[in-house]
């Protein structure tokens, strides 16, 4: 156990060091200087002018001393100060950070709610009319652009009908609302994001679902739970569902950078002051110490959706020992 | 072949045709500005109506087409490059080769894709050979794990060791006959790669930070559709279902092949 605790946290930091390195030769040997946009709109910017932004940025040392030199603020959890507004970009990050995760959690635990029924009826009524109708259904749901689907119910349900807010998290008003009337007001302005988010993901958990279900069906305990004369329900629901349950936690651990990554698209969308929308406005802005900032912090979030998924497979399966 | 996949086939041929084509199909050109006829909708003269320029959205959108497939097809076959290369090298040399890829394998995929793409695109100029090599440069990882674990099994084969025994060098076993046998698996995520890398440039172009205006792609047209919500449906139904569409087909015919390599 401890072994493979260790283990596992060496790999960890291994990747940590792996994620810091790829980021800043992302930003460093792509063509382009961070020090080019500053002066690149301003031909007043004298070449002097760009050596001295380079110096005060250390763009001048060799790549490995400015590696070394920007490492060590990192783990410190220190990413330096953002071009844009001069506020440290960790600050910026943790108070983008909870919007972005609420967002996330709500949508998977809502693409768990859907999605393991769609699955598992498709499993058990294999061939029937259900199953070929969720089929469909789930290869709309892959093939639909999650911008489009934004843009669509923005239209209809925000801008024709509206039922709903489109844009940001509160009303105008907020701060004059009640408790309540806060809770309300938040909740109507996620509606929209969430279902957009977790629309894509409910696709393939179903999918994930249905076959790794039938996947268990076909084993032999399934037969034996039948032949000693367990009534359906009992073999599916207690014996195969379980089994079935198990793979669905690690391609929950899978679809984290997906959820993040897809995070960009809706938050700009609707204008939600999440971590998507950050990294957006400092990509629009070549906000480079905020672009590698919110880089890490991605990463080192997908790792840790991988390791909660692993330890809770772990947890769950006796079959895994921890070795 | 089972209905979805022919559906899909057609699908894929469809819009093949449309784009190999579209100088043909396209009734206007696709830059002509007309500022008569700003945002009209769909009728006769102009099926699909017209945009805020007044350029007709059907030729528009034809033209669109090109590039979408375009995209799709080039930053793939990148991918396929990179992916099959270096799963070929980890999968055939073992031991430290496949230590090092592997761990970059994995290295990468910690990252959210999306955010990568976007990193790097702030750093160059967002054309469309730019955009092909961005979507190859961070799609392969899969590819390659697959090409790996087929190779893993392949090379045990005896017509592996006979190829050995004659002599034959490790590059032309790679190359000439173990490529060739794990090509199947690869097949598949080729196609569905086709669909990710369509949605992906559209995404980027819906933002702005792909393919750049006047050229028409499926993406930035959808993204001056949201310019005139309210005023334009056309403007933001049809490219975003031919998008749609389009995935849809190389998805359905992916799956196809899946389950046809599942059967035999």
């Amino acid at each position: 156990m401890n072994k493979f605790i260790l283990k596992r946290i060496m790999g960890l930091i291994f990747l940590l060091f792996g994620i810091t390195v790829v980021t800043f030769i992302v930003i460093h040997i792509a063509p382009g200087k961070p020090t080019d946009l500053e002066a690149q709109f301003n031909p007043k910017v004298s070449m002097e002018a760009r050596e001295r932004i380079s110096h005060l940025y250390g763009l001048d040392k060799p790549l490995a001393i400015q590696y070394i030199e920007w490492l060590k603020r990192v783990v410190r959890l220190d990413f330096g100060i953002s071009f844009m507004d001069s506020r440290p970009v960790m600050q910026k990050i943790l108070e983008r950070i909870p919007i972005t995760l609420t967002i996330e959690l709500i949508s998977i635990v809502l693409i768990l709610l859907i999605g393991i029924p769609i699955g598992v009826i498709s499993a058990v009524k294999e061939g029937s009319f259900y199953d070929k109708f969720m089929t469909v259904f789930v290869f709309i749901g892959f093939a639909a652009p999650t911008f489009w689907l934004s843009l669509i119910l923005m239209d209809f349900i925000g801008v024709r009908w509206g039922l709903l807010p489109i844009s940001g998290i509160k009303s105008l008003e907020f701060e004059k609302f009640g408790f309540l009337e806060k809770a309300i007001d938040i909740s109507k302005h996620l509606v929209l994001p969430v279902l957009v988010s977790a629309f894509g993901g409910l696709a393939g958990i179903s999918r994930y679902m249905r076959s790794s279900m039938l996947n268990v069906l076909k084993q032999d305990y399934i037969r034996t739970a039948r032949a000693k004369g367990l009534t359906e329900k009992e073999v599916l629901y207690k014996h195969a569902l379980k089994n079935a349950l198990l793979p669905v936690v690690t391609i929950l651990g899978l679809s984290v950078p997906g959820l993040i990554g897809g995070s960009v698209i809706f938050e700009s969308i609707f204008s939600i002051p999440g971590m998507g929308r950050l990294f957006y406005e400092s990509v629009m802005a070549r906000d480079y110490p905020v672009i590698m900032g919110v880089l890490v912090i991605g990463a080192i979030l997908t790792l840790l959706g991988n390791l909660l998924a692993d330890i809770s497979y772990a947890a769950v399966d006796p079959r895994i020992k921890l070795e | 072949m089972n209905k979805l996949t022919v559906f899909g086939l057609c699908i894929v041929g469809f819009f093949m045709v449309i784009a190999i084509f579209a100088p043909i199909i396209a009734p206007y050109n696709p830059g002509q500005i007309d500022i008569k006829n700003i945002l009209t909708a769909p009728s006769y003269s102009h099926i699909f109506g017209t945009d805020s320029l007044g350029r007709d959205l059907f030729s528009r959108m034809v033209y669109g087409t090109r590039i979408s497939l375009m995209v799709g097809f080039i930053a793939v076959g990148i991918a396929s490059l990179i992916g099959i290369a270096l799963g070929a090298m980890a999968g055939y040399y073992g031991k430290w080769v496949d230590v090092i890829i592997m761990r970059f394998i994995d290295i990468m995929l910690c990252f959210p894709t999306f955010f990568l793409i976007l990193a790097v695109i702030a750093l160059l100029e967002p054309s469309i050979i730019n955009i092909m090599i961005i979507i190859g440069a961070t799609s392969w990882m899969g590819m390659a794990r697959l090409m790996r674990a087929e190779i893993l099994s392949l090379k045990e084969r005896d017509f592996i060791y006979a190829e050995r025994a004659i002599g034959a060098s490790d590059l032309r076993i790679i190359a000439r006959h173990l490529i060739p046998n794990a090509m199947a698996p690869v097949l598949v995520s080729v196609t569905l790669g086709i669909a990710g890398a369509i949605l992906v440039e559209s995404s980027l172009s819906f933002l702005g930070i792909g393919v750049q205006p006047p050229t028409p792609s499926w993406g930035n047209i959808l993204s001056e559709g949201k310019a005139v919500m309210g005023a334009g449906w056309w403007m933001m139904v049809f490219p975003g279902l031919a998008i749609f569409i389009t995935v849809l087909g190389y998805n359905l015919l992916g799956e196809g092949i899946r389950e046809k390599l599942l059967k035999s």
